[in-house]
């Protein structure tokens, strides 16, 4: 779990990587993060994503009982000071089954949103540099792709490659694609007409050193919003692949898998949807939070009328 | 009474000196929603080593276009080069691979844009643009590379190299980058260096300064500089040799002392008549500052015969009827007018 965890989080910053300029990348991060939290919704959105990434990483020394302990206590007891959110119908503590699939849903986020973010960026940038054919080829692609509904996409996806957790982060991950290579594709063609881009060719520089040194950093910035929104719309569609049964599978602590379990008995015992329920949405609420305050930070309009 | 302009222009190359570039019958053509339009028609000129050429013309008359084909910059699928060819040291650039091109530029022709304030990345440091092309076209390693730098921005003047490094083009003033971007484009050892509008966008105070490094690194490093820009001032100041450009074509062509003392196109004459000079009013004869009437034509109207007959004060029927050929008027001075003699006795 660890190792995978550690696998997506290098993913999603495959893209800044390559960027060789880590002080420049540093320094403007630095910049940004201090703007971000001047905006008031934005430190709200960092807090409760910072509380997640806690829960997710300390999940075993903050939850009181295992994610599939059962008999934990009695089944389906309402909240109490022993089981803050009550148990199910196996009687599984369900605040540590909560806590648990923090660590499902960070996964998830990182994981599709870097599997778009790489692959959606690079298409964008290799279509926007290159011109011609290839332009005309790969944005076409990315149209059709566009023209389906992501979670039609995602279904497909699981159908071919079978219903599990990964599967769905995968599904998810390539049905947002199109987003990514539209928004890095359509920034491309403003940064390739800037004067140090052709100052940049002029003086003999290759296609790699090109795309990769210039063009590359200084397309993120869009592309970083659009990440940190896609997080959430990510956790979301995998939660729902997981509630219709196509993402993770029971016993598994996903926050969806756990709504879909509870239709049964929501009636007598309501906790055990509302909890589940509750962490799928103050996490969206706090990426798309987070990731308006950031598109807010970059936006020099939005600045000046600060 | 022309001389006050023209005490710094040194007539520094021979004749015999080696052709480092040549333009033969360059013709670059755009794709537009009006048909197909030839900003550039015909164009030749040679370069010779350690040449200042300037080439002068209004907005649209094909100066920038020009400069553009020669390095490869015609924005892609709109522009192409329609006809002739472009000779870097008796190497035809048009017939070059990709891998062949990448290592002239830099090394062979280097460029600097009008703009300083965006021809620099703004999230590399200055140290990093500058040892790029170093470590890439000298082979040098970091090290040496950083040296060079160091060295090449003490040549333009930046002060405490060595901290400025890691400084971002933001943190640096527009006459600071242009002076980087000259240092960038010398930092190679160039044969040419091509300057499009290189003082436009700087204070008067700066271009002067600019202007001057251009001359120092010409003399030092033995490049010759192919000079665009509008400003008969500049020209005066930095050129041995003068293209007028108006219209995709050439119109006059020779030294810079004949050009600015016999001018004979009605254009030039207009040029250099709009130019204020302290103590006189216009360069030229009268002592108002003149205007050469209307604008340039666009390039889907021409009007027949001679290219700038609706706008010259001197034009008669057979300007208007029959194009002039650009012919020698006088030993190493070329013109396209059909009352060239006439303009240069007026001059006189």
């Amino acid at each position: 779990m660890q190792e995978r965890l550690k696998s997506a989080v290098n993913l999603a910053t495959a893209a800044s990587d390559v960027a060789p300029s880590r002080s420049a990348l540093g320094r403007r991060t630095l910049a940004l993060f201090s703007a971000v939290t001047a905006n008031r919704g934005a430190r709200v959105g960092l807090l409760l994503v910072l509380t997640l990434v806690i829960a997710a990483v300390f999940a075993p020394w903050i939850a009181p009982y295992g994610p599939s302990q059962m008999g934990a206590g009695m089944s389906l007891t309402p909240p109490s000071a022993d089981h803050w959110f009550g148990t199910d119908e196996f009687g599984r503590d369900m605040f540590s089954r909560v806590v648990h699939g923090a660590r499902l849903t960070i996964q998830v986020g990182l994981i599709a949103v870097g599997i778009s973010l790489t692959v959606g960026t690079l298409t964008g940038l290799v279509a926007g540099y290159a011109g011609g054919w290839t332009e005309r080829i790969l944005m076409r692609l990315v149209d059709v792709v566009f023209s389906f509904t992501e979670t039609l996409i995602a279904l497909a996806a699981v159908a071919v490659l079978g219903p599990s957790l990964t599967n769905a982060m995968v599904a998810v991950g390539i049905a947002a694609i199109p987003f990514y290579a539209r928004v890095a594709y359509s920034v491309t063609l403003v940064e390739r007409n800037r004067a140090y881009f052709d100052a940049a060719y002029v003086a003999g520089a290759g296609h790699f050193r090109l795309v990769f040194i210039h063009l590359l950093p200084n397309i993120l910035p869009p592309l970083i919003v659009v990440a940190t929104l896609g997080v959430s719309s990510a956790v979301l569609a995998a939660a729902g692949l997981s509630f219709l049964g196509l993402g993770a599978q029971p016993p598994s602590p996903e926050w969806g898998a756990m709504l879909s379990a509870a239709r049964d008995y929501f009636t007598q015992a309501p906790w055990i949807m509302i909890y589940p329920g509750l962490a799928i949405m103050v996490t969206v609420l706090a990426f798309n939070l987070l990731g308006d305050g950031i598109r807010e930070a970059l936006d020099p309009r939005q600045k000046a009328r600060q | 009474m022309t001389d006050t302009i023209l005490q710094t222009a040194p007539g520094k190359t021979s004749d015999t000196a080696e052709i480092v570039l040549s333009v033969q019958n360059l013709s670059t053509e755009f794709h537009s929603k009006k048909g197909i339009v030839r900003a550039v028609d015909g164009m030749s000129f040679d370069l010779r080593k350690r040449e200042i050429l300037a080439i002068v013309g209004e907005s649209g008359s094909g100066k920038s276009v020009t400069s553009l084909s020669i390095m490869g910059l015609l924005p892609h699928p709109a522009g192409r080069i329609a006809d002739g060819r472009v000779l870097f040291e008796g190497r035809d650039l048009g017939q070059l691979s990709d891998r062949d091109m990448r290592k002239i530029r830099g090394t062979g022709l280097a460029m600097i844009f009008q703009e300083p304030l965006t021809s620099l990345n703004p999230v590399l440091p200055i140290g990093r643009q500058m040892t790029e092309g170093i470590m890439q076209h000298l082979g040098l390693g970091l090290a040496e590379a950083r040296e060079r730098a160091i060295e090449m921005m003490r040549s333009v003047s930046i002060p405490a190299p060595e901290a400025r490094l890691k400084d971002f083009p933001h943190q640096y003033s527009g006459g600071m980058l242009q002076r980087i971007m000259i240092a960038i484009a010398m930092s190679c050892d160039p044969r040419i260096l091509i300057a499009d509008e290189p003082t436009t966008a700087l204070d008067v105070t700066i271009q002067a300064q600019i202007l001057d490094l251009m001359r120092t690194l010409r003399d030092r490093t033995g490049a010759s500089i192919v000079l665009i820009t509008h400003d008969m001032g500049v020209v005066a100041e930095l050129a041995d040799r003068v293209i007028v450009m108006y219209c995709g074509r050439k119109v006059e062509e020779g030294l810079v002392e004949k050009v600015f003392h016999r001018p004979r196109h009605p254009y030039t004459l207009g040029l250099l008549g709009s130019l204020p000079i302290l103590g006189q009013a216009g360069a030229v004869g009268d002592t108002e500052l003149t205007e050469i009437p209307g604008v340039v034509p666009s390039l889907d109207a021409l009007p027949p015969g001679c290219r700038f007959s609706e706008r010259c004060g001197f034009a008669t029927d057979r300007c208007r009827a029959e194009d002039p050929p650009f012919e020698e008027a006088a030993p190493g001075h070329f013109t396209a007018c059909w009352h060239s003699d006439q303009l240069e006795r007026a001059a006189r």
